[in-house]
């Protein structure tokens, strides 16, 4: 840039060194005069510094720091210094730059004892986690039965508007997703069944893959990326504006009023979604099975679901559902009261979230297979 | 292009600013001088915040010129804006620090974006900006969420003094603190002022800082400055608003306080 150069002559008499800076001591020159100051300085021996600023042009916060690196010794400790040259304003700046050398702490360098005690800090967490979560759920439980017996007292305007978002809003997309899964597998199921000249055993493939397991999974998945972290984020953003504090202060339950809500909510839309969805994976499977190579007649597909799909399949699908809706809006709400002040932790904990969400999900689902083959159906 | 650094940082000559058919400030005309301490107070809502931000360039005016430096604003060319622009720091109402950084990571922002100094030494520069705004060394690696109100404002203020600006503007800087804080503030902005030698803008709604440590008050009223001056001139002025605001018993106290530190 446009300022001129900067140099320094230093001249050491017995055990002090005059210092004579000339011209910009500023921040463009600052990267060259570092180093060689650095190495110079190194070199000498001394324990008191005479700055002469005469002939400085222009000094700013970095060319004091750099004049001050001369009386550095270590943490909490420098040389002795004056300035036998120079104006206010530079003193001024030389005693800020000095005060600021002495001040910087000990930085310790402990990097097995730092690695121990991170993974000390995230095994605990992880049980705090654990814990906090248990409590969280026996507490919703709590105000959950509390308030089913005084069902007045329940939110029911904010619970319709809940369902509403959760459930009416998310059927198109869950649909669509279950109609091109119910095709998938069709097409899947033909090419397969074909090689046997089984083809229409496609019906029975759809009919149990699609019931029993797809649409509620699909239904829970879709929830815990869609009203899962709409969740965290709605209730996370209310922390931290003090929402939730006012709330309490003021006297309401934050369960009562953000987490029972959203449960009944995700409650009642679950099942509805999900049989939604069963409805569609099966009609996306039926027309494929038409209109594909299989050429299986809707009436024919619907005859064979009937024989061959028990209504047990059914049921088995939807009773899952109401614990998906359960997990999914109580660490929905559980991630989102634990956001702390920063807009870090809420996108952590949204993040989180999501993932515990759609974890538990599958886990839930996988015990769910264990115990029906089990018990057989 | 060299700054001429004795002319005054930031002139506004003939500003019209409007939203739709909302005049925000008609015909404002406003100046500060090379190294002094101006304070400028209004009343809610009679656009100081959108005067800051037109003399920010965060705004373009309706109508009229910015100078800066003595250098119209749309005369500049890309690179003389970039350099005119690291002369000025801003100190936001709430500190306005990145989350998602420390504080030493924050006050790094403007030194990594505009200088090529070596990290180390902007490290080592970062640390300095920390202790000269009076932070506790600790607080360098620090986030911004485990701060107090105060401290952020500190921190804010040693990002803004990064580059060491020649024009500082502070909103509400002492707003939120309590009375020592802001006392200390007003002094942190005299000795830095008197280290580094710059021009201070602050809008504020502190008395005892405009008696404190304000070379100058501009008075924003009727959507444009009615007078820019010293506090006892200002005191003079005949306005009712100006009469109402420094007639008031907060403004007594503050008065009868600010010319016993002085006297």
């Amino acid at each position: 840039m446009n300022s001129s150069a900067a140099e320094y002559k230093i001249s050491q008499s017995g055990r002090t060194i005059t210092f004579r800076a000339l011209g910009d001591w500023t921040r463009d020159n600052a990267n060259s005069l570092d180093m060689d100051l650095i190495r110079e300085l190194d070199d000498l021996d001394y324990d008191h510094v005479k700055y002469d600023f005469s002939e400085v042009d222009h000094l700013d916060t970095v060319g004091a720091f750099l004049f001050a690196r001369a009386i550095r010794i270590g943490p909490g400790q420098r040389h002795n210094w004056s300035v036998i040259a120079g104006n206010e304003g530079q003193k001024t700046l030389m005693q800020a730059a000095a005060d600021a050398v002495l001040g910087r702490p000990p930085h310790a360098q402990r990097q097995w004892y730092d690695a121990l005690i991170r993974i000390g800090q995230a095994t605990e967490r992880f049980f705090i986690e654990v814990m906090e979560t248990l409590g969280f759920i026996g507490q919703f439980f709590v105000v959950m039965f509390k308030l089913l017996l005084t069902p007045n007292k329940i939110r029911w305007k904010s619970v319709v508007a809940l369902i509403e978002e959760i459930g009416f809003n998310a059927a198109p997309i869950v649909m669509v997703l279950s109609f091109f899964i119910g095709a998938v597998i069709a097409y899947m199921g033909a090419n397969l069944l074909a090689t046997f000249g089984a083809s229409v055993f496609m019906v029975d493939l759809v009919g149990v893959a699609v019931l029993r397991e797809l649409a509620p999974i699909i239904t829970a998945i879709l929830l815990a990326g869609r009203s899962d972290s709409a969740f965290t984020a709605q209730i996370g953003a209310m922390k931290m504006r003090q929402e939730i504090d006012a709330m309490t202060v003021i006297g309401l339950d934050t369960f009562e009023v953000l987490v029972v809500p959203r449960a009944l909510a995700a409650l009642v839309s679950t099942p509805i979604l999900t049989f939604l969805a069963m409805l569609s994976g099966v009609f996306g499977g039926m027309l494929v099975a038409w209109l594909g190579s299989a050429d299986l007649s809707p009436i024919l597909f619907v005859t064979r679901l009937q024989d061959s799909v028990g209504i047990a399949h059914f049921w088995v699908g939807l009773v899952k559902t109401p614990f998906f809706a359960l997990i999914i809006a109580i660490i929905g709400c559980r991630q989102g009261l634990a956001v702390t002040g920063s807009v870090e932790s809420l996108g952590s904990r949204t993040t989180t979230s999501v993932v515990q969400a759609i974890f538990a999900v599958i886990a839930v689902d996988a015990i769910f297979a264990i115990l029906f083959y089990q018990m057989g159906v | 292009m060299a700054i001429d650094k004795t002319m005054p940082p930031i002139e506004a000559r003939g500003i019209r600013s409007q939203f739709g058919t909302n005049v925000i400030h008609e015909d404002l005309n406003f100046m500060v001088n090379r190294g002094e301490i101006v304070g400028l107070v209004g009343g809610s809502g009679a656009g100081k915040s959108v005067l800051m931000n037109t003399l920010l360039g965060l705004k373009e005016p309706e109508a009229g010129v910015i100078r800066y430096f003595g250098r119209n604003r749309q005369d500049l060319s890309e690179v003389e804006r970039r350099e005119i622009n690291n002369e000025m720091g801003v100190l936001f109402q709430g500190g306005a620090l990145f989350s998602s950084m420390t504080v030493r990571e924050n006050i790094m922002v403007p030194m990594r974006e505009h200088t090529n100094l070596s990290l180390k030494l902007m490290r080592e520069l970062a640390d300095m900006k920390i202790h000269m705004v009076g932070l506790p060394a600790v607080s360098a690696t620090l986030y911004p969420s485990d701060l107090s109100g105060g401290m952020k404002k500190r921190a804010g203020l040693a990002r803004a003094l990064a580059l060491d600006p020649e024009m500082l503007f502070l909103d509400e800087p002492t707003a939120g603190l309590d009375p020592i804080g802001a006392n200390a503030f007003d002094e942190l902005i005299l000795g830095l002022r008197e280290a580094m030698n710059f021009t201070v803008l602050m809008v504020t709604h502190d008395l005892d800082s405009l008696y404190a440590i304000c070379d100058r008050v501009a008075v924003l009223v009727d959507k444009h400055i009615a007078i820019a001056d010293t506090l006892p001139k200002v005191l003079e002025y005949d306005h009712p608003w100006v009469k109402e605001y420094f007639g008031g018993p907060r403004s007594r106290a503050a008065m009868s306080a600010g010319t016993k530190v002085q006297g």
